[in-house]
């Protein structure tokens, strides 16, 4: 499953959303069913398309929430202000509605349950994604890696997956969760309440001696800022793998 | 009949055909940032705008200079490859005509170049005639840094990748020297008028 | 929009780079032309709010790509990249 991951003809298919999942007031998760789907790997993404009326034709990358063990492939998606598609996916699209889906696609920024050197990683907003497809993997497969997440978003409405991080970190205690809020937060918060800085880093990142696989994902600057934080720390730069989200369309 | 997304619209395009809308462009609502790389910073004491090449006397303008020169204020509609167009912008800037009065050449071709290692090409008649700008101010302000401040060429008669943001010099040359997008798929003249979007068209 | 929200890596191309080389190409390592420094092409700098996708190096800046697609053609320029290795 995993060869057929990265190689083979990129073909446009057509998935059915089978649910939908409002996550935070901004963002909601598509579960599409794609017939003859060729699995997938945590960190690897899909490009879709949307097609109106006249023809015209708009096209974005979303990465998979789902883990390689589920047959579906999950999309979770932030519906940007001025976006053009992800209005329509987090926002009109239906249970019952197909979409143009294709992929799977990457081969860099993936993780799989084989990896047993601790893991790092980093997520700015809607980053969180293609590192919550890695979370679940770990879980399903049982996985013997043990894994520290740093998850910095604006405020807490704004934390996805948040009961689901809570649950699976209290169930593995080779999974630990850390929270920054950057905008605001709630009375009696006891997590992090500021931008990802290296005070926070070096509290929440593996010693240098455990040679940590780490992915960051976020928004340029967010990834550049943690990047920079964990070389400067120590961090052997070929450790580190980066995918950066832009605000490129929406 | 392809496949369509239930419900799509995507962003507003205008149905209605405009005489000032070239073939296969919208309106554009908002001014979008292009850019093929990191935004140069120069600062203003460091700036200067040159004419080069086949003449007989470069030229060179520091910034006091070139702000010293005669401008003017001006409204054209501009038209992207990317198909947006956008009606009405306001610019300030110096003709390209006043840049080349005084310089003797003979030379039939210019590549504009610009910080950060951009150029496109265009016939030296497609400079002058009131046709072309050195723009430093749209929209009664300075020409900010992503749109290309601190001034930018504008050839609006043209696709607006030959109105080179960040330039800093043309070359007049005897030959047409394909740009950067020029070089690489993009029609040598870019008419909107004609569709000439890329090579063979 | 921040500036910097138009900079992003190899990730943002997977799809079309699979669809020009038939194989998934962010592993592959490139060395830039200019400064010699090796990046896997998952981590080279992409701009694609442009008339083409633009790939520059992260260490010196230099168009290591350059990618247009139109009237059902691509144009690619991969002359700023002195060395691709694979994975046979």
């Amino acid at each position: 499953m995993a060869r057929a991951a990265v190689l083979g003809r990129l073909t446009w298919q057509l998935g059915e959303v089978a649910e939908l999942i409002q996550e935070t007031p901004r963002v909601s998760s598509l579960a599409l069913e794609v017939p003859d789907w060729p699995g997938h790997l945590a960190g690897q993404h899909v490009d879709v398309r949307l097609t109106a009326e006249d023809g015209y034709q708009a096209q974005r990358s979303y990465s998979i929430a789902s883990p390689p063990d589920d047959p579906r492939v999950i999309l979770t998606v932030e519906r940007l202000p001025d976006g053009e598609v992800s209005p329509y996916l987090a926002g009109e699209v239906r249970v019952g509605d197909k979409v143009e889906v294709r992929g799977p696609i990457g081969g860099y920024f993936v993780w799989t349950a084989g990896e047993d050197r601790p893991l790092l990683l980093v997520a700015g907003g809607s980053g969180i994604v293609p590192l919550m497809a890695m979370i679940r993997h770990h879980a399903a497969a049982g996985a013997t890696a043990r894994v520290r997440l740093l998850y910095s978003s604006r405020s807490i409405e704004d934390v996805i997956y948040r009961d689901e991080l809570a649950r699976l970190a209290a169930a593995d205690e080779r999974l630990s969760v850390s929270h920054t809020l950057t905008r605001s937060h709630p009375a009696g918060w006891e997590g992090y309440a500021r931008r990802i800085d290296g005070e926070m880093m070096a509290e929440v990142a593996w010693p240098r001696k455990d040679s940590p696989a780490v992915f960051i994902c976020g928004p340029t600057v967010f990834v550049e800022t943690a990047s920079a934080l964990l070389v400067e720390s120590g961090y052997d730069a070929g450790w580190i793998k980066t995918e950066r989200f832009g605000a490129t369309g929406g | 009949m392809a496949f369509v997304s239930r419900g799509f619209k995507g962003k507003r395009r205008d149905a209605t055909s405009s005489a000032r809308v070239p073939p296969g462009q919208h309106v554009a609502g908002d001014f979008p940032v292009l850019s093929a790389g990191p935004t140069p910073r120069v600062p203003l004491a460091e700036w200067t705008f040159s004419i080069v090449g086949e003449v007989d006397e470069p030229k060179r303008w520091t910034w006091e200079e070139f702000r010293a020169l005669p401008s003017e204020s001006f409204t054209v509609d501009i038209h992207c490859v990317t198909k947006w167009s956008k009606l009405d912008t306001a610019w300030t800037g110096v003709s390209l005509d006043t840049i080349l009065d005084n310089v003797e050449t003979a030379a039939d071709y210019a590549v504009a170049y610009s910080d950060g290692g951009y150029t496109t090409n265009l016939p030296v008649d497609d400079l002058t005639g009131r046709k072309a700008w050195i723009a430093f101010e749209y929209d009664g302000r300075p020409l900010e840094p992503e749109h290309g401040g601190p001034a930018r060429l504008l050839v609006p008669h043209l696709y607006l990748w030959k109105s080179a943001k960040w330039v800093r010099g043309i070359s007049l040359q005897n030959e047409d020297e394909p740009g950067f997008w020029e070089s690489n798929g993009y029609h040598l003249r870019g008419d909107p008028w004609r569709e000439q979007r890329y090579w063979g068209d | 929009m921040q500036q910097s929200d138009l900079k992003l890596d190899g990730n943002a191309i997977a799809g079309l780079l699979r669809e020009i080389f038939t194989m998934e190409m962010t592993n592959a390592e490139s060395t830039c032309g200019g400064c010699g420094k090796v990046h896997a092409v998952g981590r080279v700098d992409v701009y694609l709010n442009a008339p083409g996708v633009v790939v520059r190096c992260p260490a010196c800046e230099q168009v290591l790509m350059r990618i247009v697609q139109g009237r059902g053609r691509y144009w690619i320029d991969l002359s700023g990249i002195r060395c691709l290795e694979l994975k046979a």
